[in-house]
């Protein structure tokens, strides 16, 4: 057990970006919400996995909805800890022994801390992916059979309801109309859970991972150079391009961002050119044509001279950035991992490939 | 006919006089003073007596000025603010003025109201304004603050709640009262929104001491009935009414009369513009003689705020950049003798190298005397030639937006060290009378108005959405002095919504026309 303070909750926003391959929303409205919460409650406990009980109750928190609209309207500051406790009473359960993250991202790593702070209950160094994605069933959690449902969802208006689905692609329809309805933008717990199961089936130790990576970033007086190899040490990445960002198009479809940009090289790979695809993440990078990291593996978008995260919605013409590729979590990487998530589901027309097999091919092909 | 331009830089405020074709008919520069004005009287001053024209035919005057983004940078003559925010119960967990600095908080007072209000992304309303509660508010309020900036929910979808409460504050404090809506000031971005509005309300003493002080001077130097604008940091110009409701986006005005100036002197619409200081060089870029706008959060005084600004970048090179070996490595600047290189360049008699002295070295300038610089090896000059070509090429690189080779205008005092040849330029446009660049920038400015909302193509078709949101920014351009007839259309962003099941679009235009 660790305590999480404000140098934590600023580290941990900027790593849990990083990891949001570009979803996930802006970071700096999530870490406001989490400073004045922590401002107000002291810090938050964090336990690791190895520290909580088989038979104790978790309940993960959520925001849902568009970051966009998030900048805009955010919430009241009590939806949090009312849609925990409303799941908790339905549930019947007298104890809940912590929170966790559903994602890394700058807004869902964050609120998480807000609940574990406002009800003083640990966070624990877990979450259901390892990275962003889009929708609910597209949790570690439903890998093995854990159901999202019952779940929790309310506004800052105060309205609250609960589902009970059939299966967890339900429980993302329902959810999703119901969050539009709220405009655009709500709060869910979903996906309780035991210790036992966050033991088999979480993807542990994100927390910190987020922490260390963000700290790798915020360093001043670093040489990007230097960070950087020390980010894809701990990360076991790869750096896959160095371009400046040419053209973006954007179509949305069914509540999602879709859409496609261009990188044109500088530097280390000058005269070469990339494609990125992404529906809120990034999800297929090709390099000169030839596809060099797909989901669920991480394709992560960095500031050229920062290295800080760069979300879809910023994308801009002329940015000059550095895209980074990392293996998803094992979890991912199953039959069952791919079917869900992988590069066929989001509709492109792929077989997976892990990303150290695409890297060394490209590599061969070079020689 | 004339123009008078003026334009208050960190080093000269400089002034000039166009005639109605925009030809230069005269320049002057005089330092700028602590207080600002002074230096501007001055300028002034200098600028009628010498170039001798019929007072009575100046029909324009405009100023280009930091007087506000010194009072915030130094916390200097800032206003007791209010902050009302339409939304209660939403946006409760992160109240106005979170990530402040405490002492811009304690000048500005910190006064704040979470009220009921506010809309939803798609313009339904998330909640009704109370009035009682409002003039409560006010009542409360009164003599305690000098000024209320009002932020609506997605006010920037629907703004009629914050005119309201205007109208309130209007009918509790009288006409006179200054009120700054968000909608008016930001875009979407709730936080960054409302920092740049309690900005601008903090400015509005500056800004009447600033537009007062400048219609002084020009009526005590015998100039009066001409027009009299303030210089925004889009390139376009806004009357002394408008500038008293926006001040804020005087901010940074500067550098983009610079290189607007520039781009005039040369005849170039579409071009980067290459600024080289004593210290530093601005590089930006113009498209049909606008600069481009800053597209990421843009922080003012250590304040987050998203209202628009220039896309320009600064690299520590300029004329007076000192130039080092260190470890057998060749560096030029980021730091500078600065205003001193007048004493301590190599080619004035001083004994530091700089970036000019080997401009000069090199037969590329002739200032001082060549002979104090002729023991500098050849080679040795050409390789630090070579560095400051690869710092120039790198900015230059992160302007552009395609691969091509680009032209690029050069101007400012220290445009002498810039070598002929940089990878990336294709070639190179140097302009006469460069050296009041900014002050040419200030008096060919037009008049612009923006507009920027959420639409739902689903419901309203795109062409009629962008034809809906030209017409509210021709309204603004007019509201800003615009001549009807002049306006066009030179901007149009769309950003779609994630998550929406329809075509949520965030669309912004921004249209210009001539100075009535």
């Amino acid at each position: 057990m660790r305590y999480l303070d404000q140098q934590a909750i600023e580290y941990i926003a900027v790593g849990a970006a990083f990891l949001g391959t570009g979803g996930g929303g802006d970071p700096y409205i999530g870490k406001l919400m989490a400073l004045s919460a922590i401002e107000k409650n002291g810090p938050v406990k964090l336990y690791s996995v190895d520290e909580i009980e088989d038979e104790d109750f978790f309940i993960p928190s959520a925001m849902m909805g568009a970051p966009s609209v998030l900048v805009e309207k955010f919430p009241k500051g009590d939806e949090f800890v009312k849609v925990f406790q409303k799941l908790a009473k339905y549930l019947g359960r007298e104890k809940i022994s912590g929170t966790f993250p559903m994602e890394a991202g700058g807004v869902n790593s964050m609120i998480p801390i807000v609940v574990a702070a406002q009800l003083n209950l640990p966070l624990i160094d877990c979450d259901g992916m390892g990275r962003a994605f889009p929708e609910l069933q597209m949790v570690t959690f439903n890998l093995d059979g854990i159901s999202a449902a019952p779940i929790a969802i309310t506004d800052e208006k105060g309205n609250i309801g609960i589902f009970e689905t059939i299966d967890n692609k339900w429980t993302e329809r329902l959810a999703r109309t119901a969050t539009v309805e709220m405009g655009a933008s709500a709060l869910v717990s979903l996906y309780s859970t035991t210790g036992a199961q966050i033991k088999k089936s979480g993807v542990h130790h994100i927390v910190t991972l987020s922490e260390q990576i963000g700290e790798i970033i915020s360093a001043k007086n670093r040489d990007a150079k230097d960070k950087l190899e020390q980010l894809l040490s701990l990360t076991s990445g790869y750096e896959l391009f160095q371009g400046k960002i040419t053209d973006v198009i954007r179509e949305t479809k069914g509540g999602f961002n879709f859409g496609k940009m261009n990188l044109e090289g500088i530097e280390m790979s000058k005269d070469e050119q990339m494609k990125v695809y992404f529906q809120n993440e990034n999800l297929l990078a090709e390099k000169n044509g030839q596809v060099v990291a797909m989901t669920p593996d991480l394709i992560c978008l960095v500031d050229y001279e920062t290295l800080l995260p760069v979300t879809t919605e910023s994308l801009k013409y002329g940015k000059r950035v550095r895209v980074i590729g990392l293996p998803a979590h094992p979890k991912w990487r199953t039959e069952m991992g791919i079917k869900t998530v992988g590069p066929r589901y989001f509709g492109y027309d792929y077989d997976y490939a892990p990303i150290e097999k695409l890297i060394s091919k490209a590599v061969a092909s070079h020689v | 006919m004339y123009r008078i331009g003026i334009d208050v830089g960190g080093t000269n405020t400089d002034a000039i006089i166009l005639d109605e074709h925009n030809q230069l008919i005269h320049s002057v520069k005089s330092p700028t003073t602590l207080d600002i004005k002074t230096g501007i009287v001055t300028s002034l001053r200098k600028v009628l007596q010498e170039a001798k024209v019929d007072k009575t035919k100046i029909t324009h005057a405009m100023l280009g000025t930091t007087q506000c983004t010194n009072a915030i940078v130094e916390r200097k003559k800032l206003a007791k603010v209010g902050v009302i925010r339409l939304g209660f119960p939403a946006t409760a967990s992160v109240p106005p003025y979170t990530a402040w600095p405490q002492d811009m908080v304690e000048q500005l007072t910190g006064n704040y109201a979470l009220v009921q209000g506010g809309y939803e992304y798609d313009g339904q309303v998330l909640g009704e304004i109370d009035e009682q509660e409002i003039n409560d508010l006010l009542e409360k309020w009164r003599d305690k603050v000098e000024t209320i900036a009002v932020i609506g929910v997605f006010s920037s979808i629907k703004n009629d709640q914050e005119l309201k409460v205007r109208d309130l504050i209007w009918e509790a404090y009288g006409e006179n009262y200054t009120v700054s809506c968000s909608s008016l000031i930001g875009s979407v971005g709730l936080i960054e929104r409302e920092n740049a509005t309690i900005l601008n309300s903090a400015l509005c003493h500056v800004i009447e001491a600033t537009t007062t002080g400048f219609a002084n001077a020009l009526e005590a130097e015998g100039i009066k009935d001409v027009e009299v604008y303030l210089c925004q940091n889009d390139g376009t110009l806004m009357s002394i009414e408008y500038a008293k409701q926006f001040p804020i986006f005087t901010i940074a005005c500067g550098p983009t009369n610079s290189i607007r100036g520039a781009s005039y002197l040369a005849n170039i619409k579409d071009t980067m513009v290459i600024d080289v200081g004593g210290t530093t060089s601005d590089i930006g870029v113009l498209q049909d003689g606008f600069p481009r706008e800053s597209s990421v959060a843009v922080e003012i005084g250590d304040i987050r705020t998203n209202f628009r600004m220039p896309d320009i970048i600064s690299v520590g090179l300029g004329g007076g950049s000192i130039v080092r070996v260190e470890g057998g490595k060749i560096t030029v600047g980021p730091d500078s003798v600065g205003y001193k290189i007048g004493e301590e360049a190599l080619v004035f008699g001083g004994n530091t190298m700089t970036a000019t002295d080997i401009a000069v070295r090199l037969g590329l300038a002739d200032v001082g005397d060549k002979s104090l610089v002729s023991h500098i090896d050849e080679g040795f000059a050409k390789q630090v030639q070579s560095v400051i070509s690869s710092i120039i090429a790198n900015a230059i690189d992160k302007m552009k937006t395609s691969s091509g080779d680009v032209q690029i205008v050069l101007v400012g005092g220290g445009n002498v060290i810039i070598p002929a040849e940089i990878p990336g330029v294709a070639d190179i446009v140097k302009v006469e009378n460069g050296g009041v660049a900014n002050a040419i920038g200030a008096s060919i400015s037009q008049i612009s108005g923006q507009y920027e909302q959420i639409y739902i193509y689903s419901r309203q078709p795109r062409e009629e959405s962008l034809k809906d949101a030209e017409e509210k920014a021709v309204k603004q351009a007019v509201i800003a002095g615009a001549e009807p007839t002049t306006i066009k259309l030179v901007e149009v962003e769309e950003i779609p919504l994630a998550y929406h099941p329809e075509n949520a679009t965030r669309l912004r235009v921004k249209v210009v026309g001539k100075m009535s």
